[in-house]
Order: structure tokens, then sequence, then C-alpha cells
């Protein structure tokens, strides 16, 4: 009899935990059947009054009835809960192609990158990083640098005098005459000068009355005009490329002798002609050349001991050049949207 | 200076050179060639036709009918230059031709008649205007002389030349004229070069006879020259030198003017020629004019000189301004019949003085300023001699009348020969380097190890041992100089800390969203003293010569600036800007020239904290996200602990939204928002600035980092409400909290502040978290309790402060 009863109750609990779709029914389920006042809590109970022989095989089946019972009921539970979080996951569901909440920092500006790059290549090589004052006296700006009054090059570089003796610097040069003169006379002297210079233009497309400047001097013993030509090099390469060729072409500066400009092969074409290099497939970058005796001797160096090399350069044009820029007003307008683009620069 | 292909052919043989090629060599070799130009490029189907017949067109007056023999044929042409005429041989672009412009001519019918080309202007075969010849300016150009009938016109008007416009820098002043660009081409190509001596007919009259010439000051006068020329017949020059004188820029005269021009673009010596019968006396005298001394030069312009300035005169009066400008009393003209020939040297400082004070910069003085051959001068008269000999029908009287050194003697270079490869870095052979400087014609002996070079005087800029070096080095070429790396002491290199520590406030300022700028320096006069982070007594540093208003005074803070580029983002639609700036400021120092530099970081911020996302708005930014801005930069720079802030008024700046920085008590910079006035006449929205003296920050020492190991026992935390009056600064009781708490107190946060109807109108509360710990040992809760409780009481004797409920 109990035992009938007890295959029945087996038969009815895992229908209905079967059917349970919510943890809820599944509790019910548990109290129903498996709970104290339950039937097999109810015929474990009652086992007393079975006969001897009875009451090992009931008791057997109640107790496999109730494990299996609770077995299926743990199942069915983690079934259940596996499908409650598969919905609470399906419900958290995101469109993943939405933008991020982003920290926009702003931007580093353009010949400022110039200009560090520059600075830490020319660190690497041993050059130290020297400046000086906007406002100069004409003395450092032109005298010291073999441009006495009168010397018709100073047509070349129209200033802004704010007394007859006072002006705003028309090239960082006037940084190399102050810093030779501090070493009195006892090289190495090695250093870059960037900064700011002024010359009386009207603003244009290619012409800015402040602009940027790195210059860059090396005295010591022995320094040769080759020199100056591996420095160059290592520098066009690290800064255009590495398949790039310098050449050097004879020029004019009043502070050097000899002076040269500096061309490198075209980055855009490799040298066979295009509008960047103007069909020549090569580009000016800078100039530079031996200091000029009269420069190392008027800051106190013994020109027949020391000779140097100088050169200088534009960072507007380098970045004009690289990026193709066609208006040297825009490093000065600051508009956001020019800016930005340089933000890896 | 503009070099004719043709012309140099004179001097030097260029045969397989094309003309491409020797601009590439010339440029090169030192001197940058800016333009090569064709002048007859694009020119096509121009013949030398004869006028056979010139007829009246019969129903247009001004039109003639023209029967033009050109060679081959002879066809109508309709020409309405009124200076066409029979007989005449002249430029003729038949049909099909291409003249100026790319114009195409066709065959038309003008007024009914049949024309089969036309008879060009020089201006229709692209010449400038402002050059052509003053008797062809309005009508065609007509051949002065024996030309083949037929035959192509284009080289007998020098249109198969090409022009290399030199750029001629100061130590290339050598190069501004035709035999000084010769020696150099000579040098480059290595090729002989081949210069006439001038050939003068004298005549037996002695020269000295009618003129005698005196020199006041050697010094600003080396050398006076003078030869007279009479029964001289003005009229125009040869087509040649016409048309050599069109291709330098130089517009032809008369073939007196001309023959002087011709001479200086030849030798590279300006000229002069006076009327002789008009000259008042037969002396010249050169001297300083005296001050307020007048002359009317040969433009027309009476003009008031000074006793810098030399003047040439009659012995009483001035006839020229040496080296700028003739007078016009004894100007040339039609009716000239003698002529007094100045060739002299004048000091260079003295000429560039006078033109640029005059404002007469003309091809004279230019040559006189950058310099000239001290040894050509007499040969340049002799050539001007010779040519109006030729083309003026002159008679030369005998001899030269003059006054101070004729020549200079060659400058003397002596130096080992070594220094040149050592210099350069080059190995280069004595056979080499003697062998280029004797291209340049400069000779050369050696004894030994030294060599001794003599450099002419056409080559002034040659005089120091580093100016033979650069000679041999162009010559030869510095592309065959091997690059190498400097073998000289090793030098070590780092960023100074200024350096280093102004790289860490750029990285800081672009980590907080700021974009970096760069403006001008040279502001208006009006900003230039607004904003500056202390008022200066001293006069604001102006420029003498501003190029505008914009840009007149020297800037003694960046926010004026910083304000015109919002202003402009503002006006094109980005209303949510934030930037900042490094840069120096200047601040002028009473009695002193120069102003006082100080590098500065300035900022500026303004619209919403960020852009609008899908999520929604950001707020906008206020005091405080600019005053985290800078909190965050003296967090990073170690420096927070010295900085104080204090309420400040200050001109253009919101009263109650703007604070003093100070560090260690002096004040160092200011945060805070715009005056809402500033902000309405630059059309800003809300917005806010600050500015920090970079120097004070970083150079007055940086603080070191101490390493403090980390804590091994619990720390307490205790929050409190403190009510006070509104009227209290936050600053302050966080200094008496500090204070009090001392030692055990760990860290100190402001976390809430609170104004409304739990707390009185006139009060606000202030909520502090404070985190009390020992290195050493766990605190007791009497311990906390008892320094809790002292900065309470501290709290409520200082400010009246009451716990909040
Ligand atoms: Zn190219």
């Amino acid at each position: 009899m109990l035992k009938e009863k007890l295959l029945e109750l087996r038969q009815q609990a895992l229908s209905t935990i079967d059917s349970a779709d919510e943890l809820k029914a599944l509790q019910e389920a548990h109290v129903r059947f498996l709970g104290k006042k339950g039937p097999i809590t109810e015929i474990l109970k009652g086992m007393g009054k079975l006969s001897k022989e009875e009451r090992p095989d009931v008791g057997k089946l109640a107790n496999e009835v109730r494990q299996l019972i609770a077995a299926r009921i743990e199942e069915k539970k983690t079934d259940l809960e596996a499908r409650l979080l598969d919905l609470k996951l399906e419900s958290e569901k995101l469109d993943v192609t939405l933008p991020g909440r982003k920290t926009v920092p702003g931007s580093h500006h353009l010949l400022a990158s110039i200009i560090r790059e520059v600075e830490d290549l020319f660190i690497g090589l041993g050059f130290s990083i020297e400046e000086g004052p906007e406002v100069e006296q004409d003395y450092y700006n032109f005298e010291a640098l073999n441009l006495p009054k009168d010397h018709p090059a100073r047509d070349m570089q129209d200033s802004f005098y704010i007394t007859d003796d006072i002006l705003m610097r028309t090239h960082t040069s006037p940084v190399q005459a102050r810093t030779l003169e501090k070493h009195k006379g006892v090289g190495p002297v090695k250093i870059i000068c960037p900064g700011k210079v002024y010359r009386r233009d009207n603003d244009d497309a290619t012409h800015s009355h402040q602009f940027m400047q790195i210059e860059g001097l090396y005295v010591d013993h022995k320094v040769r005009l080759s020199d100056l030509k591996g420095i160059l090099t290592v520098f066009a390469k690290h800064m255009f490329g590495a398949d790039r060729e310098i050449r050097l072409r004879p020029s004019f500066f009043p502070f050097t002798e000899p002076s040269v400009e500096m061309d490198i092969s075209c980055f855009r074409c490799g040298g066979h002609g295009c509008n960047v290099c103007k069909g020549t497939g090569w580009i000016e970058i800078l100039g530079a050349g031996m200091v000029h005796p009269n420069v190392l001797r008027m800051s106190g160096f013994d020109p027949s001991e020391y000779t140097g090399f100088a050169f200088g350069m534009g960072p507007e044009r380098i970045a004009m050049l690289k990026y193709g820029i066609e208006d040297i007003r825009h490093f000065y307008t600051d508009d956001i949207r020019f800016l930005k683009q340089f933000y890896r620069a | 200076m503009l070099v004719s292909y043709n012309w140099l052919q004179d001097y030097v043989d260029l045969d397989g050179i094309t003309p491409e090629d020797l601009a590439n060599k010339i440029t090169n070799a030192g001197i940058e060639v800016e333009h090569l130009n064709y002048p007859g490029e694009g020119l096509k189907g121009i013949v030398v036709g004869k006028v056979e017949s010139c007829t009246q067109h019969p129903e247009a007056e001004k039109l003639h009918l023209c029967q033009v023999n050109l060679g081959s044929e002879t066809v109508q042409i309709v020409c309405g230059a009124p200076n066409v005429a029979a007989g005449q041989k002249v430029p003729v672009a038949t049909v099909g031709a291409r003249i100026a412009g790319n114009v195409k001519i066709k065959r038309a019918k003008l007024r009914g008649e049949v024309s089969n080309g036309m008879i060009c202007s020089l201006d229709e075969l692209g010449f400038d205007h402002n050059y052509v010849p003053k008797e062809y300016a309005d009508g065609i150009y007509v051949f002065d002389d024996e030309v083949p009938v037929g035959a192509d016109a284009l080289p007998f008007l020098n249109l198969d030349d090409a022009l290399l416009e030199l750029d001629i820098l100061v130590n290339s002043a050598h190069c501004m004229n035709m035999i000084g660009v010769a020696y150099e081409v000579s040098a480059i190509l290595d090729r002989p070069l081949h210069l006439a001596k001038p050939h003068v007919e004298e005549s037996d009259q002695e020269a000295s006879e009618k003129i005698q010439v005196m020199i006041a000051d050697p010094k600003k006068v080396p050398y006076y020259g003078a030869r007279l020329l009479t029964g001289i017949n003005v009229k125009p020059s040869p087509r040649w030198m016409q048309l050599r004188l069109i291709a330098a820029g130089v517009r032809p005269i008369n073939n007196v003017v001309d023959s002087s021009n011709y001479v200086m673009l030849e030798y590279g010596q300006p000229l002069h020629t006076f009327d002789y019968d008009q000259f008042g006396s037969e002396r010249v005298l050169v001297r300083a004019a005296g001050e307020n001394e007048e002359i009317t030069t040969l433009d027309g312009q009476r003009r008031k000189l000074t006793n810098e300035d030399l003047l040439i005169t009659n012995g009483k009066q001035g006839v020229a301004v040496a080296g700028v400008m003739g007078g016009e009393n004894t100007e040339v003209s039609a009716a000239t019949k003698n002529v007094l020939l100045e060739a002299a040297v004048f000091d260079s400082i003295s000429i560039r003085r006078t033109a640029a004070r005059l404002q007469l910069r003309s091809d004279a003085s230019s040559r006189y300023e950058k310099g000239i051959d001290r040894n050509r001068v007499v040969s340049a008269a002799d050539r001007a001699a010779e040519l109006l000999t030729q083309f003026a029908d002159a008679t030369v009287l005998r001899g030269i009348v003059d006054a101070g050194e004729r020549t200079v003697p060659d400058c003397m270079i002596t130096m080992p020969w070594q220094k040149i490869n050592q210099v350069l870095g080059a190995q280069l052979t004595l056979e080499e380097i003697t062998g280029t400087l004797k291209r340049l014609h400069f000779s050369v002996e050696t004894e030994g190890d030294t060599m001794h070079v003599s450099v002419p005087a056409r080559r002034f800029d040659v005089t120091i041992p580093e100016d033979l070096v650069e000679e041999v080095g162009r010559v030869f070429g510095y592309n065959h100089i091997k690059a190498t790396l400097p073998e000289g002491t090793s030098a070590h290199a780092a960023l100074t800390p200024y350096q280093k520590a102004r790289r860490r406030v750029e990285a800081l300022m672009e980590g907080t969203g700021l974009s970096q700028v760069y403006t001008y320096s040279l502001t208006t006069k009006e900003s230039v003293a607004s904003y500056a982070v202390r008022n200066q007594e001293a006069a604001p540093t102006q420029v003498i010569w501003p190029m505008s208003e914009e840009h007149a005074a020297l800037r003694q803070s960046m926010i004026p600036q910083l304000i015109n580029v919002v202003h402009y983002h503002l006006n094109r639609q980005m209303p949510n800007v934030k930037f900042y700036e490094i840069g120096k400021v200047f601040l002028p120092v009473a009695g002193a020239a120069r102003p006082a530099e100080e590098e500065h970081l300035a900022g500026i911020i303004t619209g919403k904290r960020s852009e609008r996302t899908w999520e929604g708005e950001a707020n906008d930014v206020d005091f405080f996200s600019v005053k985290g801005i800078v909190e965050t930069l003296f967090d990073a720079l170690g420096v927070s602990s010295q900085i104080s802030y204090q309420p400040a008024k200050r001109s253009g700046m919101h009263p109650g939204q703007t604070a003093d920085i100070l560090r260690n008590g002096e004040v160092i910079g200011y945060v805070g928002a715009l005056h809402p006035k500033v902000e309405k006449d630059n059309d800003l929205n809300k917005t806010f600035v600050f500015e920090v003296a970079l120097d004070a920050l970083i150079r007055h020492g940086e603080l070191g980092i101490t390493y403090q190991g980390l804590p091994r026992f619990p720390s307490t935390t205790r929050d409190i409400a403190l009510v006070v009056k509104r009227a209290t600064a936050a600053s302050d009781l966080d200094r008496v909290i500090r204070k009090n708490g001392a030692p055990l107190l760990h860290s100190l946060r402001l976390f809430d502040v609170y104004e409304g109807s739990h707390v009185a109108d006139d009060e606000k509360s202030l909520a502090f978290s404070l985190v009390y710990q020992d290195p050493e040992r766990t605190l007791t809760d009497d311990e906390v309790n008892a320094v809790h409780e002292k900065i309470i009481k501290a709290c409520a004797d200082e400010f009246g402060a009451e716990l909040r409920g």
C-alpha cells in the first residue's frame, strides 16, 4: 500500500517539478513534497506501524524517492537559474557600437611638437638646449655676429627696434653669442637654441612677423664642415625619413664662412621631381656654415684654436613641408580644427 | 641681376652648355639663379617683313593698307600704327603665328580689307612696356639696320635669348655686372675668359685744359675721374645695345645715357654724364653737402641735403648727388653737344645712407652700396668713351682728368694650404687647391706648407683665409666632401630641470583638455597692459616703427590674446573651447629700454565641460573648473602646500570670482571669471582664465620627493559638518583644522558645502572628512576624540563654528 503511494508521490512530484517555470514553484514543490508536513515525512513517521518485513523495503523506497525529488529540484533549480541569468543578460544588452565616455585631451601645438622632436634628437647627439631673451641688444643680435652697424646685410632682416640699441631679436643666433661669451674661450660649446623671432614683415601666406627658429652651434677643436654634413644628414633622416639624402649648396650668411644651404632629397617624389620640390627633386631646408672667425673672436674664442659649425632652421617651414600646410598664419590663428589635426604629431 | 645668356657668350664659350645647365651650375656654386626666363617663349611665325607700300585705308582714317614683302611673298596687311611707313623693315606675325599671350594670328577682314597677318609692336612680342624705347612705345617696332627680309625675326630682337635672374647677396656683389658673372662662369665651367680692352681714339686736345677735378675728403671719395667728349650727336642707340639694356631691365633713352648704362651693366661701374655746356665751370669739386643745401635732381624734385651726403659741385653749386642721382640743370638733353663723363668711387656706407634717406635707390646706388671693382673704374670710362665714339660721333679729349687712386693693390692672403682641408674635412691635393684658385683668376704661390694667394680687388669680398676655404669649397663642390661625425670631446646633454618641468606642465595642461596655442608677442598699445599679473609702473615697451597698430607694443599678459582666440572660435560656432599658452611676457622696467622677460602660463576655458554626447549635455565650466586646473598643476609640481588663494579685485575680472594665487605669500598669478562687461564687449559666453608666472613656479626650486613607507596600522575616519557664516573662507577653516589636527590628522577633505533652509540665511555648512593615523601604532578612540574635540573647539573659537545637528 505504502509502496504504491510512494510511487504515486514520486510520479506527482516529478511532474510538478518538471512543469515548474519559476523558482517560486520549485520552492513550493519542495515544501509540498519534502517539507516537514509533507507526505513523505508523514510516511516515514508512520513507519512504526509497519511490519518488520515491510519496514526496510518501504524505508528504503521512501528515502530513494526523497533523494530523487531533492535531486530533481536541485537540477531544475540550476536550470531555471541559468535561464533567468540568460534573460537578465539579454535585458542588459547594449549597443556596443555607441561611443564611449572619452577624456578628450588638448593638443600639443604642431610647432611645439616639431621643436621637441628636434630638441630630443640633438640632446641625443650631445647638444644642450639654450634659451635667451626675445628683446635683445643690437650687439648680440648683430654686431657679435659679424654684422656691424651699416653692414649691408642688415637690410636682409628688417627689424622691430625698441630703441636705437634694443630690438626684437631677428634670429636666435644672439643666444649663440651669449653662450659662447659665457664659456670664456673654452670649448666645447654644443647647443641648440629654439625660440621666437621677429621681423618687420607683413603677415601673409608665407610671411609672419613672428615665427620660430631653431639654431645649432658646435664649437670645439677641429670641427669640420664634413662634421656639419654628418650631423645634418642624421637630422634629415630623423625628421624626413631614413632614405633622405642631403646636399650642401654654397650660400651667404655674415656669421658663417663658408656658408651653405642644405637641401634634402624630396620626400614626396624621392628626387624625381614633383610640385613639392618644384620639379628639382630637392627641397631647401636650412642654412648653415662654419662659424666666422670674427664671431669666435668677438665672443672670446681663439679662431686658431677653435672652429665650429652653426645651422638654423624654421619649424614653420618644416611643418609646412611635412604636412603640406599652405598658410603660415594657421600656426598663429590657432583654429582648434587646425590644432587638433596634429594631436599625434 | 638679369644675365643675358647671349650676351655672356661675348666673354665665355657656352658651347654645349644649355641655359638650364648654366643656371644649375651657377646656383650650385653659390649664386642662386632665382628664375630662368625665355623671353621668346611661345612666339612662332614672326618674320622680318618689308613695307613696300603704305596707303590710307579707304574706309578708316586711322588704318593703313600695307603691302608687305615677307621674302617668299608679298601680302596685304592692315595696320593701325601711326608710325608705319613704306620702306620700313618690321616684325610681322604671319597668318598662323603666335604672339605674346599665346594669341594666334588669323587672316582677317578689317573694314572690308583683307589683312594677312599683323605688323607687331614690341609689346605684342612680349616686351615689358616699361622698357620699350619711347620711339616705339605707341607703334610698331622698326628695324633700324640691315636685316634680311623673310628671315625669322626673333634672333634680331634677341628673343632667342635666355635670361638668368641672379639673387645677389652681400657676398656676390662682384656678380652685379656681366664681366663679374663672366669671371664666375669661367671658373665654374673651367673655360677661358675673353675680355676685350676698350680702345679709345683720343684727340690732340688735352682734357685737363677744359676741366679740373678736386676731392675734399679722399676717405669718402677714393677716386674721381672725368673724361670730356665733344661733338656728340644725341640719337637712339643701336638696336643691339637697346635690346641688351631691355633684357637687363633698363629702358633705352638715347645713345649717351644708354652707353653709360650699358657700361654699368657690363663693368659694374656706375657712370654719370653731365651736359658740359651747362656745367657752369671748368672745375669739379666733390665735397660733403652743407646742412640743408638744396639741389633739384633730374626727376624734378627739390631735395634738401645734410652734411652726410656727398655732392658733386662745379665749385659753386651742386650738380649731382654723388652716386645717387644727377642734377636737373646739367642733364643730357637732345641738344647736348659736349659731355663730361664721370667715373668715380664713393664710400659705400655714405651712398647707402643718402639713398635710403632720399628714398632714391637706383641701379647705380645699389652697386656703390654693395661695392664695385676699384680697378675697373678707368677702363669703364674708356669703354664708355669708345661706345660714344662709335655710336654718338663723339670726339674724346686726351686723357682722364682725375684725383685719388686709380687702382688698389691685390689683397694678399697667406695661410697653410692644409687649412682648407682641415676646415672642409676634405683630402684635396695642393694641385687641386691651387688649380681651383687659378680658375678664379687668383694668383697663387706656394712655399712649403704655406700658400700666398693674391686676390684682385674685384673680389673685395675675399679677405681672410676662411674666404678662400669657401672659394675652394664652392668651386670644387661640397657634394665631393664626405660626411663625418665630430671627433671632439663627447658631451653629455640633458634638459635642464626647468625645461623638464615645462614639458610636464604642457603634458598636464593637455591632459586636462586644454590645447596649446601660440599668439603674438606684439599687440595693440591699448590692450598691452591689461591683465598683467603684477601691474607695472613703467610705460609699456613699444616698437619704434610698428608694421600696424595690431602689433605695436609688447604684451604683459597672454590673456588679451587668448580672449581673441576664444572670440575667433565663437564666431565660427565653436562655443566649447579650452586653450593654454606658454610664452614670454614683457614687463617694462623704469629707466631701462629692455623689459624684464618672464615666462608665463595662461589658460582660458569657456562653454561646456565637454561636447554634448548621446548621453546628454555636459555641465558648463565654472570657476571651480578653472581653479581645478591650476590646482592639478600645483599638485603635479609638488608645490601645493606653498600655494594659497586670496579673493582679488582685478581690472577686467569678475570681482566676486577671482583669486590671486600666492606662493609663500608672493602673488605669482591669478585665476577667475572674466568680468561680464568684458564678456559682453567681446561677445563671449561665461569665460574663465588663469595666468601664472612659470618662472616663479618652477625656477624657485621644485620640491624634492621624500619617500614614506606604507602605513602598517589602520586609520580612523571622522566626518564633521561645521556651520559658519557665509563670509568665512573655506581655506581658513582648512588651515585651522590642519593646524589643530597635527600630527595625528593625516588628511583632510572638504566634501560638502550646504546653503539653504536647514541653516540660517547668512550661514553655510561645510562638511569635512578627517583621517587620523599614527605610523607607529593603532590609535585608540580616546586619542582620536581628544584631537577631534580640539579641532571643533578651535573652529568654534575662531569662526563661531557650530557642529551641524
Ligand atoms: Zn618632389
